[in-house]
């Protein structure tokens, strides 16, 4: 199959792709294109006008700044994974980005393009959620922020209107806790059957974990994360058991176990990140 | 080859573009949904560059833009304009084989051969990021390209093998040199 015919824009600049998504009917934003462009090729998303932001520059940067790390929109996965600030600051969240399809999707594919799209078993709207990000909305209106944890609604949808573009998103650096991640597919670059975030306290036992794949939408909960394993392990089958997961009961029990053994290992390596430095 | 009717296409507008291929400056009309894959097969009779699944997912179609493997199939050729575009054809001298290919006849690393462009295309890509890359990171970035008949090993043998030619006649250590060694093709650094 091959795309319908439609509209292409490539504006210049931020102001001109805002007044074409204000004012064209079913305009979809294009980036990386590394998941719109095989709806298009199976006709399941059919836009009338696609506008092109690959030549906004300014959409690119990754800067920390106020105790925010800022990451454009159009900053590709294979940027984000290896890019100095990001390792510093979030290595689970560079982990989670080599994780992301093949070295070919990597190279094009966009951390806002992942994000307005949030399949549920994607890696950038749960590290996203996990590290209590803030997702900036632009539209020819002006600017409105949102946490992770309201923008994703469920499957495939956002809080994000027709007429506004994801500029950015900001991630507040971490200080006096530690991220660990893990996903399980079955393929490496397929997506995940289900992952986890988990956040631990450099102190004390309070922590957070952040699922994915299990759900509609990356999940965030708190919680002291037990020093005994096997407590652990019991208390990440009672966090999971409040998840809406798959309608399938086997395929839900089995997508639960594995998130519960993702869990696990980001544990470990939330921790083992501690001792490394 | 389309069976989109006449009458059909004629509504639909063309737009005018300048692609650089290969070294080589093409001005062409296209629709703005037309696959980079496509024009670059349709448009231009470069054939080499494979289209498989059209999800992005098989790697036959894989192409370097400004020197980064990318799938052709999940970019239209409107979207390609101002870049440098890498075919499989781009990557074969006039006469004969380059080394990596040659080095893949040498150990039988394909059989039909239909995935053998875009395994070419990435680990040409790889090569020049990476001149000693380890069997892991070979098999790492040949995990985005699907090969069905061969089997990977005697494919992972020949990448190998190729690495070894081109450091030994190093043109390899040039190209590391001007570029900086990136690690970031391996992936994995958890």
């Amino acid at each position: 199959m091959k795309p319908i015919s439609f509209s292409y824009y490539r504006p210049k600049s931020l102001a001109e792709a805002l007044d074409i998504l204000a004012q064209e009917e079913e305009a979809k934003v294009i980036a990386g294109g590394q998941s719109l462009v095989p709806l298009m090729n199976f006709r399941l998303s059919r836009p009338k006008t696609l506008v092109d932001i690959n030549g906004l520059r300014e959409l690119a940067a990754v800067e920390a700044d106020g105790g925010v790390l800022r990451i454009g929109a159009l900053v590709r996965h294979q940027e984000l994974l290896a890019h100095p600030l990001v390792v510093q600051h979030f290595p689970a969240l560079a982990a989670a980005a080599a994780e992301i399809g093949h070295w070919a999707i990597r190279t094009r594919g966009t951390i806002g393009g992942s994000l307005v799209h949030a399949d549920p078993a994607a890696e950038l709207p749960a590290a996203t959620v996990a590290h209590r990000g803030v997702l900036v909305l632009t539209s020819a209106h002006g600017e409105r922020r949102v946490d992770a944890d309201a923008f994703f609604y469920g499957y495939l949808m956002t809080d994000i209107a027709p007429d506004e573009l994801l500029t950015a998103v900001e991630l507040p650096l971490p200080s006096g806790v530690r991220y660990g991640f893990a996903e399980h597919a079955r393929r490496p670059g397929d997506f995940a059957l289900a992952g986890a975030f988990v956040e631990v306290a450099e102190a004390g036992h309070a922590g957070a974990v952040t699922w994915f794949g299990v759900g509609g939408r990356p999940d965030r909960q708190e919680m002291e994360l037990s020093p005994d394993a096997a407590s652990r392990g019991r208390q990440f089958a009672a966090a999971l058991a409040e998840l809406d997961g798959p309608e399938d009961e086997v395929e839900a029990r089995y997508r639960r176990q594995l998130a519960a053994v993702a869990a696990e290992q980001a544990y470990q390596r939330a921790i083992a990140s501690g001792r490394g430095n | 080859m389309q069976s989109v009717s006449e009458s059909a296409a004629a509504g639909r507008p063309k737009t005018s573009i300048t692609l650089m291929v290969n070294g080589q400056r093409h001005t062409l009309d296209v629709e703005p949904r037309w696959l980079l894959s496509d024009v670059l097969r349709h448009q231009l009779g470069l054939t080499g560059t494979h289209v498989g699944c059209e999800q992005g997912v098989c790697g036959s179609c894989t192409v370097l833009l400004d020197g980064q493997p990318q799938r052709s199939c999940l970019m239209f050729a409107v979207q390609a304009e101002g870049h440098d575009i890498t075919t499989v054809e781009g990557l074969t001298p006039e006469q004969g084989l380059s080394p990596l290919q040659a080095a893949f006849e040498r150990h039988h690393a394909l059989q039909c051969g239909f995935c053998t462009p875009g395994m070419i295309v990435t680990v040409e890509a790889l090569l020049r990021e990476n001149a000693d890359p380890d069997e892991e990171t070979i098999r790492e970035v040949l995990s985005g390209n699907i090969c069905r008949c061969t089997g990977y090993q005697s494919i992972v043998a020949a990448v190998q093998d190729a690495a070894r030619v081109r450091r030994e006649s190093g043109a390899a250590k040039l190209e590391v040199a001007a570029k900086g060694q990136n690690e970031a093709a391996g992936g994995e650094q958890a």
